[in-house]
């Protein structure tokens, strides 16, 4: 049973087309990996899964909705997170703070509760803090909880990012480069992390990266975009050892082919 | 992830006074400000009035402004529309004033929901010149219609306090009382501010000011939340308003125009914007700057009318701190580790 | 009221609407160009048109006795434009230009404080009565389909059209033109390029700011009176012309200009003139709210 289900999505600005017809379809309960060189079409495609961009025609089946045409806020709402490929953090905000954000579409006090401070609001405040704070926890940035976010070192900043997308308790978990600029080391650490996300939330997590060992450690099924198209998409061992795609890489842009 | 954090961090917020002293200071200084009916000549009360009601429009515009980050430049119609609402209910229909003052408020904010659910998600600049049109078609269309009283506007709106009276040889009249309502208003709107800062509402104010985008991946309705603190905002002004009629008993269009709007913008922006202590005091340097200014220029005999350069003042002051100092005037308190 | 409508009629309010959308077209070009070139609205762009005025009213106090009043109104427009513009590269130099990089609601602020600064130092400078102009136009005026239009009704119109032409063939032929537009579309391309972005920014606020002082200049003569409060009301009309015609497009400036001067004229037939201004901003937020594009432009709501 698909989560998610892509069908002939189509981008098209004028005469370049950044995505072309694409169909394809992310299962429960996995780790899927979106790879491609770059200009293929990989965080167009992040953009309109999360509603950012419009398809200029196509569907995306999300739980048996369609939600093409729905805004980023209603489509998180559905239970859809992700993060931002050039680190989308409230800056002067504190990392309990930015966590607390994704919080908001599972809680509903408003002026009301806010300005009378009923039981039910300090209830819900509460919760969200505790939520929020279980999430800092669990990516380990618990010591940086009352700093401000563009205080923080990079690599905790991108953790940040990854607690709040959790703290909205999604049903299925994007991340746009997750691991960028991180050393070997902290890419272990990502790794460790996404398998703790699938064992504690059970939920299918789904990376856009370009480093190939870490997308062979972790992913069990990889979709391989170039020119906006599907060039490949299987288990890891069918995927990197098919040929169109050794092609697409070491023919094109071999900065992109990181072992 | 511990393996990133490579020191301890020092976590401690000092601020400008330790916490005990800064409420003896508030403490205190609302002690002053109640007893001011008692110690004050007219004129000065007159003009302690005009302060604290603009440290509740204030407050309100803070709401739209400094937490929502949306500039309004039409603020003042919303406390035309409790004014005169007090007004033509009291003058008219002979309805008790605290009656009106609810009305007023309501009014108010549903007219902020009338205007700012279409045009909220307007950029920025956009929004600006719709909510100053707003301003003048308030304003013009009270000077045009008739039940709002024409160009002369509501006059004759009576006191719904006891009659004036000597206590201990001060006098105690309307505008004692209303000083006392309108600070009672003031520091109901500080502690209404206050816990909006910490509330869900009031978070999504501050993610949607920092990154409108990522605000919205996070299921923030950026459109519905704008338009509750526009509304709130929108509900405060009208209050004011309602309190402006009776303690003026007459009100006009002429004054609710775009200055005034202008005015209260600055008070928000001079004490430093999205700050209820900045506001506070930003408010009282609009209104008292010039009476100090008008007292210098009788001190010192230099013959020059601050009044007439007032506006020229307050426009040079905002290019000013916009460049400058756009944090505000009042030093920041939180120094952080 | 009745709308009873003859043809003099018809054919003098026409003029009238050419005239004021004249005036609200040379203004809304600035906007239009200040808006592609920066996206910042001039919220003080109007007072330079008030600003023109009152240079004209100045030099043409001094000039009194010399000579035909035509040749002294002339001398009049051409400092008032050159004084606006240059006010206009200074504006955007002090106040405008350290905040590109800052928040939006900063620029913003800034220019209402601009206004504010224009408005209140010309009537710290002049007073707050309204002045006379000391020259009028000519009277002179032939007839057509029964009613009298004056050669200085056409000369206006005649003039105001030269100026946009001129700009039309400023923007499209000659090497600022194109830069300007090309910076409109991307700065940062723009200065890898070699163009000098500041000086061309400079020079959009010269062009924009002397054509508002011209317009200011016709109004002044035309109407023959001036306050340090017009450039307020004509600088809101001027923005709502702009939108009309899609804020950021030159063509659509000029079109927006023109239609604002002919709904607003015919329709104060209709609803009074004590409602002319609200019937303008009731325009630009229905406008705002339900086509932002305008007729020619772009998106105005927030990027998605």
């Amino acid at each position: 049973m698909a989560i998610i289900e892509v069908r002939k999505l189509h981008l098209q600005f004028g005469g370049l087309v950044a995505v072309n017809e694409l169909s394809f379809e992310i299962p429960e309960n996995i780790v899927m990996s979106v790879i491609g060189p770059n200009g293929a079409g990989k965080t167009s495609l992040f953009n309109m899964l999360s509603g950012f961009y419009q398809p200029t025609r196509g569907e995306i089946i999300f739980n048996g909705t369609n939600i093409i045409g729905r805004k980023p806020s209603q489509i998180t709402g559905l239970g859809m997170a992700r993060t931002f490929q050039n680190l989308r953090v409230f800056p002067n905000l504190t990392v309990l703070e930015n966590v607390m954000a994704g919080m908001h579409t599972r809680t509903k006090q408003g002026i009301i509760g806010a300005l009378l401070q009923t039981p039910a609001q300090k209830k819900e405040e509460e919760w969200i803090h505790n939520v929020a704070m279980d999430c800092i926890r669990f990516v380990g940035i618990e010591p940086y909880t009352h700093r401000r976010a563009k205080n923080l070192p990079y690599g905790a900043q991108r953790y940040l990012e990854i607690a709040r997308a959790l703290a909205i308790q999604p049903k299925i978990l994007f991340l746009d480069e997750p691991a960028a600029g991180f050393t070997f080391n902290e890419k272990q650490d990502l790794i460790d992390l996404i398998h703790r996300i699938r064992e504690t939330y059970s939920i299918p997590v789904v990376l856009i990266e370009h480093d190939m060992g870490l997308i062979n450690q972790v992913s069990e099924k990889i979709l391989v975009l170039n020119y906006g198209q599907k060039l490949a998409e299987g288990t890891p061992s069918e995927v990197l050892n098919n040929p169109l795609v050794i092609e697409a890489y070491l023919g094109k842009e071999e900065e992109d082919l990181v072992i | 992830m511990e393996k990133v954090v490579e020191k301890t961090l020092n976590q401690s917020t000092s601020r400008g006074l330790p916490g005990i002293n800064r409420k003896l200071l508030y403490v205190g200084f609302l002690i002053i400000a109640m007893l001011l009916p008692f110690f004050s000549g007219p004129y000065w009360l007159d003009v302690g009035f005009l302060a604290v009601f603009y440290v509740v429009l204030g407050l309100g515009l803070n709401i739209v402004v400094g937490y929502a980050g949306l500039l309004d430049l039409g603020y003042s119609a919303f406390f035309a529309v409790g004014a005169y609402t007090t007004g033509i209910l009291m003058t008219q229909f002979h309805m008790n004033f605290w009656i009106t003052m609810l009305l007023g408020g309501l009014l108010a904010l549903i007219v902020g929901v009338i205007v700012g659910a279409p045009t909220l998600r307007l950029r920025s600049d956009y929004l600006a010149i719709v909510t100053l049109g707003f301003g003048e078609i308030v304003r013009i269309s009270a000077k045009n219609f008739s039940f709002t009283g024409g160009a002369s506007g509501i006059y004759g709106i009576l006191s719904p306090f006891p009659k004036p009276q000597m206590v201990n040889g001060i006098m105690i009249n309307n505008l004692s009382y209303c000083y006392w309502l309108i600070l009672l208003l003031a520091i109901i709107t500080m502690i209404a501010s206050k816990r909006l800062t910490q509330s869900r509402m009031g978070r999504s104010w501050a993610y949607i000011r920092e990154d409108e985008d990522a605000a919205e991946a996070m299921g923030i309705n950026r459109t519905r939340s704008k338009l509750a603190a526009y509304a709130i905002g929108a509900m405060f002004g009208g209050l004011a308003g309602s309190v402006f009629a009776i303690k003026m008993t007459a009100i006009a269009p002429e004054s609710f125009n775009f200055m005034q709007s202008v005015m209260i913008l600055l008070a928000v922006i001079l004490g430093g914007v999205g700050r209820i202590s900045g506001v506070v005091i930003g408010a009282v340097l609009v209104i008292i700057i010039p009476e100090l200014l008008r007292d210098l220029d009788k001190v010192m005999h230099m013959g020059i009318n601050f009044d007439q350069y007032r506006f020229l003042i307050f426009g040079i002051a905002l290019i000013f701190l916009m460049i400058f100092r756009p944090q505000g005037i009042v030093p920041d308190k939180e120094v952080e580790e | 009221m009745g709308l009873h409508l003859t043809t003099d009629m018809f054919v003098q309010q026409l003029v009238n609407a050419l005239i004021i959308g004249s005036f609200y077209a040379l203004i809304a070009l600035g906007y239009s160009m200040v808006y592609g070139i920066i996206k910042l609205l001039n919220f003080a762009h109007g007072d330079l048109f008030m600003f023109g005025a009152f240079i004209g009213y100045t030099v043409l106090a001094k000039l009194t006795g010399t000579g035909s009043s035509l040749l002294g109104i002339l001398i009049a427009f051409l400092i008032a434009m050159l004084v606006t513009g240059f006010l206009g590269m200074g504006i955007e130099r002090m106040a405008y230009r350290p905040l590109l990089k800052a928040p939006r609601l900063s620029i913003l602020i800034t220019a209402v404080g601009m206004s504010l600064f224009l408005e209140n130092g010309v009537m710290a400078a002049y007073g707050a009565k309204p002045y006379i102009m000391p020259v009028t136009l000519p009277t002179a005026a032939f007839s057509f389909l029964g009613t009298k239009i004056t050669y200085s009704q056409i000369g206006i119109i005649v003039l105001s059209a030269l100026l946009m032409v001129a700009l039309q063939l400023f923007i499209h032929k000659t090497i600022y033109g194109k830069a300007m537009r090309a910076i409109a579309i991307d700065q940062t391309a723009c200065s890898l390029v070699g163009i000098n972005v500041k000086k061309v920014i400079s020079l959009t606020f010269f062009v924009g700011s002397a054509l508002a002082a011209a317009a200011g200049m016709m109004n002044a003569t035309y109407y023959g009176n001036i306050t340090f409060m017009m450039g307020f009301i004509f600088g809101l009309k001027a923005f709502t012309a702009a939108v009309i015609g899609g804020i950021g497009n030159i063509q659509g400036a000029v079109l927006g200009g023109l239609t604002l001067g002919v709904l607003e004229t015919f329709g104060t037939l209709v609803i009074g003139s004590e409602w002319k201004d609200v019937f303008a901003f009731l325009i630009l937020i229905l406008l705002l709210v339900l086509k932002p594009t305008g007729i020619l432009g772009e998106k105005v709501t927030e990027r998605m």
